[in-house]
């Protein structure tokens, strides 16, 4: 029962797996061999040593963009059907179900629009401005 | 083949399911939450079902656990002090637990399953775009009603935070 594009997809996560794992167990075997003494064990954050602990509260507003994220998900969702179907049933009804996916758009489009007029994005800006925040900004 | 894939997919499914709820630190809970929902979507494949599997993928592994994983990032809790449940805790979960059990087994048992080899369809995203545009254009415009409520409620609850904590840095 397994379709033969499934076990394309199947063969792709393997050879994935396959290749993480060969070019990590390579490197475990040629690297050169030290224990883990001083700064060896920290984490390495383009050469700067991390400062506190990473179990820190962030900010809210990253929790607002994942939102926004799995919404515009969703929206990707459902333009997938439409846009497998719409070679085939172009004769047909190309028009209308363009203008029923723009229609669908649209809408999301309007909540776009609103939370960009409500200055909900440019948290960044609102960060910016006060001074001496103790929120990490960045990860 | 076939057989032993589907049990691979529902062992790592059930596996990962279990490591989830029984994990004490919530990040590898909610990490091995990605294989429990990557489990999830390789059934859903194996049943023909690829539009689900693909969604199950995009929205589930790609969307929800990145919410997951920021709940888990603003809460304050640190993983080593996770409060230890009290046994009357322990007590209604369990009872509940056990109901909700015993509904599901006797729903699955109770129901007439179609076990005839029916060919699944070579693939079913073509034939649900199809019925989408034109049996079910009314729900499916309304789907995106659904979302822009969805992303205002979410920008309203977000911002009267916001005003909390502009106000808690200001004084």
């Amino acid at each position: 029962m397994l379709h033969e594009h499934y076990a394309v997809v199947l063969l792709f996560i393997l050879f994935g797996i396959f290749f993480a794992n060969l070019a990590l167990g390579a490197a475990k075997i040629f690297r050169p061999r030290s224990n883990r003494v001083g700064d060896k064990g920290v984490s390495f954050e383009c050469g700067e040593l991390p400062v506190g602990s990473a179990w820190v509260r962030f900010n809210i507003r990253f929790y607002l963009i994942a939102l926004f994220f799995i919404i515009f998900d969703v929206e990707v969702i459902f333009i997938y059907p439409w846009a497998a179907v719409f070679k085939s049933l172009y004769p047909a009804l190309g028009s209308l179900m363009f203008i029923e996916m723009m229609v669908f758009i649209a809408i999301l489009v309007l909540g776009l629009v609103y939370i960009w007029a409500k200055g909900d994005l440019d948290w960044v800006k609102t960060l910016s401005k006060r001074d001496g925040n103790k929120e990490v900004s960045g990860a | 083949m076939g057989d032993m894939v589907f049990y691979l997919f529902a062992l790592m499914t059930v596996l990962s399911g279990f490591f989830v709820v029984f994990s004490k630190n919530i990040v590898h809970a909610g990490f091995s939450l990605m294989f429990t929902l990557f489990g999830v979507a390789g059934l859903f494949a194996m049943l023909g079902a690829d539009f689900l599997a693909i969604t199950q993928t995009m929205v589930y592994i790609g969307g929800v656990l990145v919410l997951v994983l920021f709940v888990v990032m603003m809460t304050r809790i640190p993983a080593q002090n996770l409060p230890k449940s009290s046994f009357n805790r322990k007590i209604p979960a369990g009872i509940f637990s056990v109901l909700i059990f015993a509904i599901v087994f006797k729903v699955i048992g109770g129901t007439e399953w179609n076990v005839l080899p029916v060919d699944a369809p070579e693939a079913t995203i073509s034939m649900i775009g199809q019925k989408l545009l034109t049996e079910f254009i009314f729900p499916f415009e309304y789907a995106s009603i659904v979302l822009l409520l969805a992303m205002i409620g979410a920008a309203i609850l977000i911002r009267e935070r916001k005003i909390d904590d502009d106000e808690e840095v200001q004084s």
